[in-house]
């Protein structure tokens, strides 16, 4: 069990890096790293969102919000104070962090459709506050002059330095949270998951783990909020709203849920997606619709749960 | 603070209350009968403006003929949403559930975007648009409709429930399925019947609103959204509780932009969440509601 | 004999159709336009504009033979989306120049991509931000909000009006709108007395109400026809009497269906396309703008508006670039820098190195709402 888990990320980590190589000398080579690039970012937060949804079987339609107060934090304290993005980072992570730990407090008592509106009702606040944030951030439309990560006199600003960057800390979460998996945690996650009386009654601090388990998503998140805003240059408010995300939650659960490599497929595919589907714009909002109900019609357990199917896996929840 | 601005707040926030209520009446009809919250409610309200504009102005039908044929259609709509996505799931965790209403949400969006653009459209209001001054407040004659209409289907729902075989198997199925089985009740009768009286509801108010709110292909998001708020602070489950919650919230809302000093009005969204929030957390189950509220 | 017959029909046709390969290059531009979400009243006449005219050129024989192919993209106003978009434009397909994107917030987004992939890029936003500080490679067609709020306190300045409300969509649009009505107010001598936001347009009396109470002289709202109207109906319905200014975002029949009587009187500036038919002969835009309305109105059915027509000037600027200049971007962007009077929908440009939006406040028309119809005020 375990060594096949480190055998995949091993797998993945060596995929990911080497696959910008062959496309680097392309003219579009640029274009296709940054979508890459965008997948890995995506993948941060959907790596966070499957542990708290596969693993600890809570539910967050509203994890835009923590992507975008990393963004906006790392930002703010960059240009404002100002200092360096480097020191931004960890900053920000560790703000957003305190705030998805108060709110996960009174949030996680909770369940079922109940957490979903009291998450989908946070990202709404939060959407409405950076909305109304242009007397700090002196723009109406967001941050601008958001200055780049740069390694002494480098600016990280090229589609493969970016893409590297995210590919390093890409690793690094994903490596965290397949430890975690196959750790005590872990097991006590998925037991949560599965019927939390049991759980508390064999000992397990079932309110404890799940706060950890919001706060280590919301963390993911805001990593990845930070990364891209230094990437970009500019943030605008609306880029974190409620369909950023369902569509968080649609990669995830599309991938499936059942285990961590789930959301990886489900970010790339829905990510990826409508980049070839360029010729169909006035039907993507069909199509995703589409998607995502014909999706939990028929692999419930998501696409990974197709793959899978035939396999007897402990690590299938329901 | 001049009465008359007081007055004016207040007439606002009955206004955008009634149309909250009108949505929650509706959510609370599916909830009811199988503890499922229809993300896709607000479209229901958005379906039933825009196919009532396009029969009277595409068609160039009577009010009457459009307003039937256009409930019906959407009600078709619901009841194809039940058939299609909710009954082949029974029993299915509620994560999936929510996955497929939203997804039916965007869908529909995306339909409508085809058929009918991304324009805002407008109807005249069933006694006409001039408003009506009371005690110094201009309110518009719609908004005594769509009070009126959301009171009636609030008194409806409730006999309905109360007292009619039909509303009692519906709670019936609800409470045990397998009990109602057992003495003839088919569950899976009673959720399409829910969903299909449900987008009734919302159809109905989308008409009824269309002259205040101007209907346009995403009217039913933030509708839907603040709908549920309403529908939670009331009570989950309870027709009357989606009533209180419905005017309660309207009322909250617009007396916060009232009260807040010049120039704070922006987070005027804000407001209905935090309500939410708030409720969820003191008092889950609402002001009126009886239901369960499944808490860790 | 024969052999050397065929040979010479096989040079023959491989000459012709080599000759037929080179004279049909296809010239490649690209479009980034909000098609569809909150702001696709911007993107979608934008869009059948710029597929109106890829046609009629095309029938009439292209670009100096070539084929123009215009490769159009829907942003839905997102802003990750265009930067992606823009980026697949230049990299992937290669586009010779870029017109759009509809908003400020995405043009501001890819404005640092044109620099640095050094692509002509002519946006049609609104934001004056885009073009000052001057960037090398980026231009707009629209005016700017600062023209369009200076036209309107130049009015207000010569009737003595001089303390206003205003009020807005707390959006992009609306907030900018706010930001350059207290810059240039005291320019005029107006001062912004109270402002007010609405994020959902259902009923705006609170925030009128409260506007009211301070007695300003005149109203601004900054938004598009939905929000607008709502604004308009519940300004009258409250008895809150000033006059109402707007924005040029109303620019659009939809706004008088939408808030009917109340409309009267609303005083707004606009490019002259919507009352083209109220201009002189002289002025020289007439024939463009008229030929354009007709052109629109003949093909889709509905009348052409000013968003549509600063996707036209977009485009027929980089057409003239390319007729001038040839299939290469750094020519085109000269080409377009150095243009001089052209005459587009949105009035009469003139670029230079430190102008790269071309356009004075002579551009808007203020125009009045009378009796459901455009009148040309000034």
């Amino acid at each position: 069990m375990r060594n096949r888990d480190y055998l995949i990320f091993i797998l993945i980590l060596l995929g990911t890096g080497l696959i910008p190589l062959p496309l680097m000398p392309l003219e579009a080579g640029g274009f296709y790293i940054r979508v890459l690039t965008v997948i890995l970012l995506y993948s941060i937060i959907t790596t966070g969102l499957s542990l708290l949804m596969g693993y600890a079987g809570q539910i967050s339609l509203g994890h835009a919000a923590f992507f975008g107060l990393g963004a906006y934090c790392s930002g703010l304290l960059a240009v404002k104070l100002p200092i360096s993005p480097w020191l931004a980072l960890p900053a920000a992570v560790a703000g957003t962090a305190l705030v998805s730990y108060a709110v996960a407090i009174p949030v996680l008592k909770l369940k079922g459709h109940y957490l979903a509106m009291a998450t989908l009702g946070f990202g709404e606040i939060v959407y409405v506050f950076l909305k109304e944030l242009d007397w700090l951030t002196g723009d109406p439309a967001g941050l601008i002059g958001i200055p780049p990560f740069s390694l002494g006199r480098l600016s990280l600003i090229s589609s493969e330095s970016q893409y590297y960057m995210t590919w390093a800390f890409f690793s690094l979460v994903l490596l965290l949270s397949v430890s975690l998996i196959n750790s005590r945690v872990g097991r006590a996650l998925r037991a949560i998951h599965g019927d939390d009386l049991a759980a508390e009654a064999l000992g397990v601090n079932v309110s404890k783990l799940k706060i950890q388990a919001f706060v280590l998503s919301a963390v993911y998140a805001a990593l990845a909020g930070s990364l891209y805003a230094h990437f970009e240059g500019f943030i605008g408010y609306t880029t974190f709203n409620l369909m950023l995300s369902i569509k968080l939650v649609t990669m995830v659960v599309i991938g499936g849920m059942t285990n961590i490599w789930g959301a990886l497929l489900g970010t790339a595919i829905l990510t990826a997606l409508p980049q070839f589907l360029t010729a169909f714009k006035d039907y993507e909002m069909v199509v995703y619709g589409a998607i995502m109900i014909l999706v939990m019609l028929f692999a419930p357990r998501g696409l990974i749960g197709l793959i899978l199917r035939r396999k007897r896996d402990e690590e299938a929840v329901a | 603070m001049k009465l008359s601005y007081f007055l004016q707040y207040l007439a606002s926030g009955i206004t955008v209350g009634s149309v909250y209520a009108l949505v929650a009446l509706g959510f609370n009809m599916i909830y009811n009968a199988t503890g499922i919250i229809n993300f896709a409610q607000g479209e229901f309200v958005m379906l039933g403006g825009m196919t009532m504009v396009f029969l009277t102005g595409a068609l160039k039908l009577p009010m009457w003929i459009s307003f039937i044929v256009s409930v019906m259609s959407v009600t078709a709509v619901g009841a194809l949403l039940e058939r299609g996505a909710i009954y082949p799931l029974k029993g299915a965790p509620p994560i999936t559930l929510i996955i497929i209403t939203i997804g039916a949400s965007i869908l529909i969006r995306g339909a409508s975007i085809l058929i009918w653009g991304e324009d805002a459209y407008r109807l005249p209001g069933i006694t006409g648009d001039r408003p009506i001054r009371v005690l110094g407040a201009s309110i518009l004659p719609q908004s005594f409709w769509v009070i009126g209409v959301g009171a009636i289907l609030m008194g409806a729902l409730q006999l309905f429930q109360r007292y009619t075989l039909f509303g009692k198997a519906m709670r019936a199925s609800a409470a045990d399925s397998e009990a109602a089985t057992l003495v003839g009740i088919s569950p899976r009768r009673m959720t399409l019947w829910s969903f299909a009286i449900s987008a009734a509801i919302g159809s109905v108010a989308g008409i009824i609103i269309t002259p205040i709110v101007f209907t346009h292909y995403n009217v039913g998001v933030m509708l839907g959204l603040k709908g549920f708020c309403a529908a939670v602070l009331g009570g989950l489950g309870s027709f009357m509780g989606a009533v209180v919650g419905g005017f309660l919230l309207g009322v909250l809302e617009k007396l916060a932009v009232g009260f807040a000093p010049i120039g704070y009005s922006g987070y005027e969204n804000a407001i209905a969440f935090i309500v939410m929030l708030l409720i969820l957390f003191l008092r889950p189950s609402g002001i009126l509601g009886r239901g369960e509220v499944e808490k860790a | 004999m024969k052999r050397g017959l065929t040979a010479l029909i096989v040079v023959g046709v491989l000459a012709f159709t080599s000759v037929l390969c080179f004279a049909a290059e296809e010239y490649k531009v690209g479009a980034v336009f909000s098609i569809t979400g909150e702001f696709s009243s911007l993107g979608v006449p934008e869009r059948n504009t710029v597929e109106m005219i890829v046609e009629e050129i095309n029938s009439k024989g292209g670009i100096n033979g070539h084929p123009l192919k215009v490769i159009i993209y829907d942003t839905k106003g997102n802003e990750t989306e265009c930067r992606t978009l823009v980026q697949r434009l230049i990299e992937k397909d290669k586009v010779l120049a870029i017109i759009g994107p509809s908003l400020s917030g995405t043009s501001l987004k890819v404005v640092p991509l044109a620099e640095r992939f050094k692509v002509p890029l002519v946006s049609c936003a609104a934001s004056v931000k885009i073009v000052k500080p001057v960037k090398k490679w980026v231009f707009k067609t629209p005016q700017t909000d600062t023209l369009a709020v200076e036209r309107i306190y130049d009015y207000m300045q010569r009737h003595g009006i001089k303390k206003i409300a205003a009020i807005y969509h707390a959006n992009d649009f609306g907030k900018s709108g706010l930001e350059q009505m207290k810059k240039l107010g005291p320019k005029y001598g107006i001062s912004v007395i109270a402002d007010e936001s609405y994020a959902e347009a259902t009923d705006v009396t609170s925030q009128l109400t409260k506007l009211k109470a301070r007695e300003p002289d005149a109203l601004i709202c900054w938004d598009t026809s939905r929000g607008a109207a709502i604004v308009t109906r519940d300004t009258r319905r409250i008895g809150f009497d000033v006059p109402i200014f707007m924005s040029h975002g109303i620019a659009s029949r939809r706004y008088i269906e939408l808030a009917g009587d109340a409309a009267e009187g609303v005083i707004f500036p606009a490019g002259k396309l919507l009352v083209y038919d109220k201009l002189p002969d002289t002025d020289p835009q007439k024939s463009v703008l008229a030929s354009y309305a007709k052109a629109y109105k003949e093909r889709y059915g509905k009348d052409a508006d000013t968003f549509g027509g600063h996707a036209w000037d977009a485009l027929q600027l980089v057409i003239k670039a390319l007729k001038e200049a040839g299939p290469d971007r750094a020519k085109i962007r000269d080409a377009i820098e150095n243009t001089k009077n052209f005459i587009g929908t949105g009035g009469v440009f003139n670029f230079s190195p430190e102008e790269h939006n071309g356009l004075t406040k002579e551009a808007f028309v203020l125009i009045k709402i009378v009796n459901g119809k455009w009148t040309l005020l000034e």
